[in-house]
């Protein structure tokens, strides 16, 4: 077993892993923080991406152990402590981004980590950029259409509702 | 997975004495091993990560003009940091699995791994690459053995990876529809002395040296130089996702296309 | 002018506020107290015999609990089928048992042999590995004709052979449509494969069991669409626990798509294991596991034909189609190619003469059944894909050879036993050609040509039978189930309102759309209007949500609720203002004496109700409450016109959608936004079928794609921005919103869309090819090209 510690949203949080425990299960088991999901496990659905020191990871392909120290920013640190969405998650329920929801954690972090390094992105390279999340509802198009908007960008011309 | 040790070291020397434990295995960016682990694929004893070793991480050039990349370097900070020198090989990192992915998996573990669809091996293979070690120094037409093949030691640790840099180069990939992986990958990298073409995705031993398309292409480095040359389907992966005449087909459309995109 | 609130306003998804920041409640965010888990150890072969399973080793392992085994449920039934579909000689359809955990036999890779039950899942796992397991491997049948053969292994030793059924409908028109055949001036044949495809729905499937010794009660959480019809399965059929013992709770589920409506072992085990162990007893699938337990869909191998006149008027249509069961017959898995299917094969056309046979056949792979479109697709394909082909081969416009066989009087009673209610396919095809911008097509095929890109144009029409089902006529048809729906309308003292319904929302947004209704009706603000679902000990009797039936048919019963609400409450108004209640009306919330200023507020007339000291007691009861349950008259029927634009690599034989453009015709809408996404996610299943996904088996049953490795899920950079259009409106006229489903019309109207477009690409470029079946992956296309 390890001795681990790292912030996650803001916050001190200190564990014991054993050295095989992902960062996914140290977040939603010790942490109960069950917003980042888990969806497949061959890394590739995107439903458990978090911030890892300011950058996208798969907490599902991250052991915990080697998240100590880390930085790690989840869901459940989008909003602001009042509850207001970011503008981004907004974007979401204002585009209708999301149905199920059970993808929306990874997309939402994806699409933040997206604008951090790319302020004003093409719909290309929003598609482009979601290559590592997987959406079963939606069909992509409000997706994209959201975080274009959250860009900043007139998505008026995209085909509507 | 299997229950196992966790341990990370800060210097390579630390490193490499964790490894010498019995099915201690090295961690790099995870992004291949942890499913690999979640399938109980393998079962090693120890994880020895080498995210904590200052000495890994970073890109310089050295004096010989070569871009010397640290081995835990993820695939993001090299699609980042070479766009300048090297666009290739940046575009070739930038496009490797998913933004996620390319954030934790390091070219260490790339190579260290020799997926035969994964895309830096081409890379390293085209440009002449030289994998340097804890213990020595290895050219890239050694280094590469085969599928999941490489010429590293039981214990011996990628430390850098030299790039020399081609005066044009360009990496096409052709996407695996479900993995994304490469279903074929084709680096050209031309240098003054020659061309060098290198092969991933299709063939069963692994990323491989297209010796007639370089021989034509260092006559003649144009996309048409390139016409009536094929490769025999004989050894190509078939699979699910092509055949192993559409694989070879593939080959010499994606070594083209490179040839037209070389910058 | 769009509305801001009410029927036909786009309401934001109050349910997205959870979900966005991470507080959805889904089930394997449940843990109970004390819980244990479960890990299955499942067959990797495809066909064996159980010759022995040696569980010594393992049961000592650390943190082992309790290990089962088939043994252990001798006692228990098995899982039963929910359809009996009767064959064309008047005989019921073979049917197999299927136990929790295999007895004797495993009959596919994933069968489920013993369950390890521990204090943590990767004990449970490591325990799982150590059973000694000896399996005497028997050979496989993979493929459904071959499975037919007289010396084919027989997936099930009990029944006389591989064969459920052998279904004809209508069987009685079978001669007539052979006459019609030998008179035809002109036959086109296709035949194709609609392959098997796994729904993935993006929450893999979990479930925990919990029991209490305090009450005797069982409480199963589960991924389900539909919560009472898994308590009255499991209740009924494998466990024996009357209902008032068993609640079944299906919190936020993280879609479903068809795959989550059946009854599945992995519920059944937890639930019987937590009353053995008297501790809960929890499963989480792993997406591998996915892979080889949740129920396929499609798989269905089909030659059609179709007779036209020396006019080009359709004049009988004939198919013969293969559809795959797997090992044992899943939830729903027989009415899928029968009466989701064949009921269907008139389309949009006037056909007047059709015959359907379909052989249901059982193969050692996982079992087939009802995947978003569910038989329709299928139907839709096939026949689609013929008539195109027949256009080509007549030198024909595929669009006007459709227009000339339009249905176009309502109601229509179809050769195969349904009856549109209302539809206008000259429309719909009006405004597809509008949006899609087929007029400027051939600029945009100059353009691709100048980029080197092979660009093709595909157009279909699709209709459907959603919104089910009328509970008598299923019954006839071999369900074992009705298909009503209920909802429980609880007006509370202060105004507030809960509305209990037995529809489901794994997505569809009915936390949304369903109070739109219920304000609308009542003239009250939406957010007074909350919807409660997926707990059994919350909510009446229902059916659950699958078919497009959730505003159809569970919409309805709310309405007819909300209706007996609104002539209690009027009652209780006309005593408060002391006016007759004939002369009572209601508008905005307000309760007012029609032809004067008197008027009372809908929250005094609740209050009354509850607090009944103004009331008249001796007429009425006290209290604000209502159930109602609605059970259809008829399906509602769907209907629009698809066009998709691909370009496909003359190189690499990659295509890519470069348009696609949707004319539907849900009737009324409730809420555009959301009806709006639910046509994009059926267009990306579509499309995903159409170029990308499949599962595949090797010749012994080997499951050849069973991650996200090989199998393709569609991503964001596969798909384009769709147009689509809801503006063409019949409204449906048998139920009282006038709607029709939406849910699965994007599914069924898209693949063949997008093949045509292939064709027609790979046609213009010269290139003699009538068929590639799907996915249309660029090694097939590829293939194609070189004429293999």
């Amino acid at each position: 077993m390890t001795e681990i510690q790292m912030t996650v949203n803001g916050k001190a949080v200190r564990g014991t892993v054993e050295g095989r425990t992902l960062l996914v299960n140290f977040l939603r088991e010790d942490l109960r923080l069950t917003g980042t999901h888990v969806g497949c496990d061959t890394s590739q659905c995107g439903a458990c991406t978090v911030h890892v020191n300011g950058v996208s990871v798969k907490a599902c392909t991250m052991l915990a152990a080697d998240a100590d120290g880390a930085d790690v920013r989840t869901i459940e640190g989008m909003a602001a402590a009042d509850g207001t969405l970011s503008a981004l998650q907004q974007a979401f329920q204002d585009h209708h981004g999301l149905q199920c929801g059970f993808c929306t954690p990874g997309m939402v972090m994806t699409a933040a980590a997206l604008l951090k390094e790319n302020p004003k992105p093409t719909e290309a390279e929003v598609r482009h950029y979601l290559e590592g999340n997987i959406c079963r509802c939606t069909g992509y198009h409000n997706i994209v259409k959201a975080i274009l908007a959250a860009s900043g960008q007139d998505v008026s011309a995209i085909a509507a509702e | 997975m299997y229950a196992f040790d966790f341990e990370k070291p800060s210097t390579i020397a630390e490193a490499v004495a964790a490894l010498k434990d019995e099915d201690a295995q090295a961690l790099s960016g995870g992004q291949t091993l942890l499913p690999t682990l979640k399938q109980r694929l393998a079962s090693p004893s120890k994880l020895v990560s080498l995210g904590g070793i200052a000495e890994m991480q970073g890109i310089c050039h050295n004096d010989a003009g070569q871009i010397c990349i640290g081995a835990a370097t993820p695939h993001a900070r090299v699609a980042a940091e070479v766009a300048g020198d090297y666009p290739a090989l940046a575009a070739l990192a930038g496009g490797i699995g998913d933004p996620a992915v390319r954030n934790r998996g390091t070219i260490g573990g790339s190579l260290a791994n020799n997926d035969p669809s994964a895309c830096y091996p081409s890379a390293a293979l085209a440009s002449g690459a030289v994998i340097v070690t804890n213990a020595r120094q290895i050219a890239a037409d050694e280094y590469f053995q085969g599928m999941f093949a490489t010429a590293l030691d039981e214990g011996e640790i990628i430390t850098e990876v030299r790039f020399p840099v081609p005066q044009s180069a360009a990496y096409v990939k052709f996407e695996q529809p479900a993995s994304r992986f490469a279903l074929v990958g084709v680096f050209v990298a031309r240098f003054a002395d020659g061309v060098r073409v290198a092969v991933t995705g299709a063939s069963e031993n692994g990323v491989f040296r297209w010796a007639e398309a370089e021989a034509a292409l260092s006559a003649n480095f144009a996309a048409d130089a390139l016409d009536g040359l094929s490769l025999p389907a004989d050894g190509m992966i078939a699979d699910l996702h092509g055949s192993a005449a559409y694989r070879a087909h593939l080959v010499a459309v994606l070594t083209k296309r490179a040839v037209a995109n070389a910058s | 002018m769009p509305k801001d609130s009410g029927i036909g306003a786009s309401s934001k998804r109050r349910e997205d506020v959870r979900f966005l920041t991470g507080a959805g409640n889904y089930t394997d965010d449940i843990n109970v107290h004390g819980q244990a888990y479960v890990h299955f150890l499942r067959s990797d072969v495809a066909h064996g015999r159980i010759v022995s399973i040696d569980t010594s080793d393992a049961a000592a392992m650390p943190g082992v609990v309790r290990i089962f085994t088939g043994d252990d449920f001798a006692g228990v039934g098995g899982l039963p089928c929910g359809w009996q579909v009767t064959d064309r000689f008047g005989q019921p359809m073979q049917e197999p048992a299927h136990p929790v955990l295999a007895q004797g036999k495993v009959r596919h890779v994933g069968d489920p042999i013993a369950a390890v039950v521990a204090d943590s899942p990767e004990q449970a796992r490591d325990a799982a590995e150590a059973i000694a397991v000896e399996i005497e491997e028997l050979p496989a049948v993979v493929d459904m004709k071959a499975a037919l053969s007289a010396d084919a292994p027989k997936v099930h030793d009990d029944l006389t052979s591989n064969l459920c059924y052998d279904w004809g409908f209508v069987e009685e028109n079978k001669d007539a449509v052979a006459a019609a055949f030998e008179k035809a001036a002109h036959v086109t044949t296709l035949e194709l494969v609609n392959q098997r495809l796994v729904a993935n729905p993006m929450e893999p499937r979990v479930a925990v069991g919990d029991y209490s010794r305090a009450t005797d009660e069982s409480t199963l959480y589960t991924t389900s669409q539909n919560p009472h019809v898994i308590r009255l399965l499991m209740g009924a059929f494998v466990l024996g626990i009357p209902e008032h013992k068993l609640r079944v709770v299906a919190p936020d589920v993280g879609g479903g798509f068809g795959t989550k409506i059946f009854h599945y072992a992995e519920e059944a085990f937890c639930t019987f294991a937590a009353r053995q162990l008297a501790r809960a007893v929890k499963w989480t699938s792993s997406r591998s596991e996915a892979f080889m337990s949740d129920a396929h869909g499609r798989d269905h191998v089909t030659k059609i034909e179709l007779a036209l006149d020396a006019d080009n008027n359709f004049t009988a249509l004939r198919t013969e189609t293969y559809a795959n069961m797997g090992a044992y017959l899943s939830t729903f898995a027989p009415s899928v190619p029968t009466w989701l299917h064949g009921t269907l094969m008139a389309g949009n056309y006037k056909t007047p003469l059709i015959y359907v046979n379909v052989k249901a056949v059982f193969t050692n792979t996982v079992p087939v059944d009802a995947y978003r479109g569910a038989g329709r697709p299928e139907a839709t394909y096939q026949l689609e894909r013929v008539i195109d082909k027949a256009a080509r081969e007549l030198g024909v416009d595929p669009i006007a050879l459709r227009r000339q066989n339009f249905i176009t009087q309502f109601p229509y009673a179809t050769p195969v036993a349904v009856e549109y209610d209302t539809g206008d396919y000259h429309a719909t095809m009006d405004k597809l050609e509008e949006i899609a911008d087929l007029a400027g097509f051939e600029a945009r095929l100059a353009e691709s040509k100048a980029r080197g890109k092979l660009r093709g144009l595909g157009v279909n029409c699709y209709i459907e039978a959603c919104g089910i089902a009328p509970s008598n006529l299923v019954g006839q048809l071999g369900a074992r189930a009705g298909l009503y729906e209920s909802a429980t309308v609880r007006v509370n003292a202060t105004g507030s309102i809960s509305v209990m319904t037995g529809s489901h929302s794994h997505g569809q947004g009915h936390e949304t759309a369903f109070p739109q209704v219920v304000a609308d009706m009542l003239g009250i603000d939406e957010s007074m209007v909350e919807i409660v679902h997926g707990d059994t000990a919350r909510t009446p009797m229902g059916m659950g949500t699958y078919g497009s039936r959730s505003l159809a048919v569970g919409g309805s019963a709310m309405v007819k609720a909300t209706n007996k609400i609104i002539a209690k409450a009027k009652k209780i108004a006309a005593h408060l203002l002391e006016a007759s209640e004939a002369d009572i009306e209601l508008k905005d919330g307000q309760f007012s004496v029609a032809g004067t200023d008197k008027s009372v507020a809908w929250g005094d007339v609740t209050l009354a109700a509850y607090v009944p000291h103004n009331y008249p007691l001796e007429d009425m009861e006290p209290g604000l409450e209502e159930t109602a349950f609605y059970d259809p008259s008829n399906f509602t029927y769907p209907s629009g016109a698809y066009a998709c634009e691909v370009e496909v690599d003359p190189d690499t034989g990659r295509v890519t959608v470069e348009r696609f453009a949707a004319a539907d015709d849900f009737g009324n809408i409730v809420n555009p936004m959301i009806v709006s996404g639910q046509v994009h996610g059926g267009l990306a299943q579509g499309i995903g079928q159409a170029l990308l996904e499949g599962a595949a088996y090797d010749e012994n049953g080997q499951l050849l794609t069973g991650s996200y490795m090989d199998y393709a899920m569609p991503r964001a950079s596969d798909l384009p921005f769709y147009t689509v259009d809801h503006s063409c409106s019949t409204p449906c006229t048998h139920n009282p919103l006038g709607v029709k489903g939406c849910g699965e019309a994007g599914a069924i109207g898209s693949p063949p869309a997008v093949v045509n477009a292939v064709v027609d690409a790979l046609r213009r470029q010269g290139h003699d090819i009538t068929h590639i079946d799907m996915p249309l992956s660029p090694s097939r296309v590829w293939a194609a090209m070189q004429g293999e």
